[in-house]
């Protein structure tokens, strides 16, 4: 293409008929198309992100369901979740608060909130601030006593914090199930957490031994309190095995879930 | 070039098939067989991306400097991959938690690189199109013959539908475990390679080196 023929066209045309390799037309496609590029993503990502979210609360009533051995393949995540009853639970006393719609009580949010968490110095669990309200679900048997109680529980394993539940019974000491749904362990060696074999290892353990002291231990060798509170450490998954065995006995402890484990055993909920 | 649109196609599912002739892509092969279910989804999503990214390539391949041309590919590749995981998490939340950072890796799948530089780039839109979903359609073919061989044996189940009544939950049929193990598809993919090249000679790679009898010794 001869200069004479591009000086007869508008300033468009002679940019679209410059050579593809000339500087400025490298610029202006590279910069247009990230900018196109980047404006479609966006547009996706924040157009999808409601559903995202519903599908988030819904794997995380599935896992409540699942913990508390109610889950059934194919079953209507959030009818079957109606039948926890959920409560706001201020972790100091161990009593219920309705200070919060339990319903719409975010936990996440609640832990990084200046004034509804607090900084701690003693972090076994590597979680940094805790949340002094915690949202718990209790499920009810048909009579209205107490069948089991389903408590939020995280921590810190080799590369991710893990969110998960415990389910205890009644007596508020003897292990239900657990189970993580948000963690990024390895697949394969910490990310066994998941694996249904593990899992079941949980369930008829104990926390605490006659006299309340906490035993319960995720570890290679079996306790000398005993095999009641002892879960099998997942081989090749150490840092794992011992962030969950931290979060664990954090949680179940005083600072976490021991005041309203009192409570529930003096049969004051 | 002389083929049909047909041709593009068909061609890349067995007598130009990107794993089997080409041996691309064997990476996430590896992974994601383990269950039809997973398999058949991330299928449809390397279909959906080689088949956009080619057209999409295409119709700028005129305007796409030479110098940038692999980075320009890759961003409209990484951008469809984007969209791809998020409808994914959006509409198939369990499969995207199952197929997790294998989704992203199709920006790496050399499937998806391979037919943008070797096809879209001289060839109009839409028959890019129709190319990238033909190599596409032959992956997940292959993707989904490993699939059904691996799930079958290894959990005696077809799309989680129980097939074979395995020990475990009361029936008599053993699994082989290994075949849930990725090792295993390698073993699959390289029968079925020796397969199609049994039946299909011609596949079969000219020797790069003979022996030859050197006269005067």
């Amino acid at each position: 293409m001869s200069d004479a023929s591009n000086q007869n066209k508008g300033p468009i045309a002679r940019f679209m008929a410059a050579p593809p390799d000339s500087v400025g037309k490298t610029v202006f496609i590279a910069v247009s198309l990230c900018l196109i590029a980047s404006m479609i993503v966006s547009a996706v990502s924040v157009a999808l992100r409601p559903m995202q979210e519903q599908n988030k609360l819904k794997d995380k009533q599935a896992n409540v369901l699942q913990v508390a051995g109610l889950y059934e393949d194919g079953m209507d995540v959030i009818e079957g979740f109606s039948v926890f009853e959920p409560h706001v639970l201020e972790l100091e006393t161990g009593t219920f608060t309705d200070q919060f719609d339990a319903a719409t009580f975010d936990d996440r949010a609640a832990a990084a909130d200046p004034e509804l968490s607090a900084r701690l110095s003693d972090d076994p669990a590597g979680i940094g601030r805790q949340a002094k309200f915690v949202t718990v679900y209790l499920l009810r048997n048909d009579d209205g006593s107490l069948d089991k109680v389903i408590l939020p529980i995280h921590g810190y394993g080799l590369w991710s914090t893990l969110y998960g539940f415990i389910a205890l019974e009644e007596n508020g000491n003897d292990i239900f199930g657990l189970q993580f749904y948000d963690h990024g362990e390895t697949p394969g060696l910490g990310a066994e957490i998941d694996n249904p074999r593990w899992k079941a290892l949980w369930s008829g353990k104990r926390l605490a031994d006659d006299d309340g002291m906490l035993q319960i231990t995720v570890a290679k060798a079996v306790p000398p309190a005993g095999a009641d509170y002892h879960v099998d450490a997942l081989a090749g998954a150490t840092l794992t095995s011992v962030g969950v065995d931290n979060l664990v006995r954090f949680w179940m402890g005083e600072a976490g879930f021991g005041p309203f484990l009192e409570n529930l055993k003096a049969g004051e909920i | 070039m002389a083929q049909t649109k047909r041709d593009l196609l068909i061609d890349p599912l067995v007598d130009n098939n990107p794993i089997t002739l080409q041996v691309l892509g064997i990476c996430s092969a590896l992974a994601v067989t383990s269950s039809l279910q997973v398999a058949f989804v991330m299928a449809l999503a390397v279909t959906a991306v080689t088949g956009f990214s080619s057209m999409f390539i295409s119709v700028l391949r005129n305007q796409i400097p030479g110098s940038i041309r692999i980075i320009v590919q890759m961003v409209i590749i990484a951008s469809l991959v984007i969209i791809v995981d998020q409808v994914l998490k959006a509409y198939a939340y369990e499969v995207s938690k199952t197929l997790s950072v294998f989704v992203g890796l199709i920006i790496t799948n050399c499937i998806v690189m391979g037919r943008a530089e070797a096809f879209a780039m001289k060839n109009p839109p839409i028959d890019s199109f129709i190319d990238g979903v033909g190599n596409g359609l032959g992956y997940g073919a292959l993707l989904l013959v490993v699939g059904f061989i691996r799930e079958l044996f290894g959990a005696g189940s077809l799309f989680g539908v129980t097939i074979l009544p395995t020990v475990n939950n009361g029936g008599w049929y053993v699994p082989n475990g290994m075949l849930l193990l990725p090792p295993s598809a390698f073993f699959i993919i390289g029968l079925l390679i020796w397969a199609v090249r049994a039946w299909k000679p011609e596949q079969v790679e000219e020797r790069e080196y003979k022996i030859q009898v050197v006269e005067g010794h």
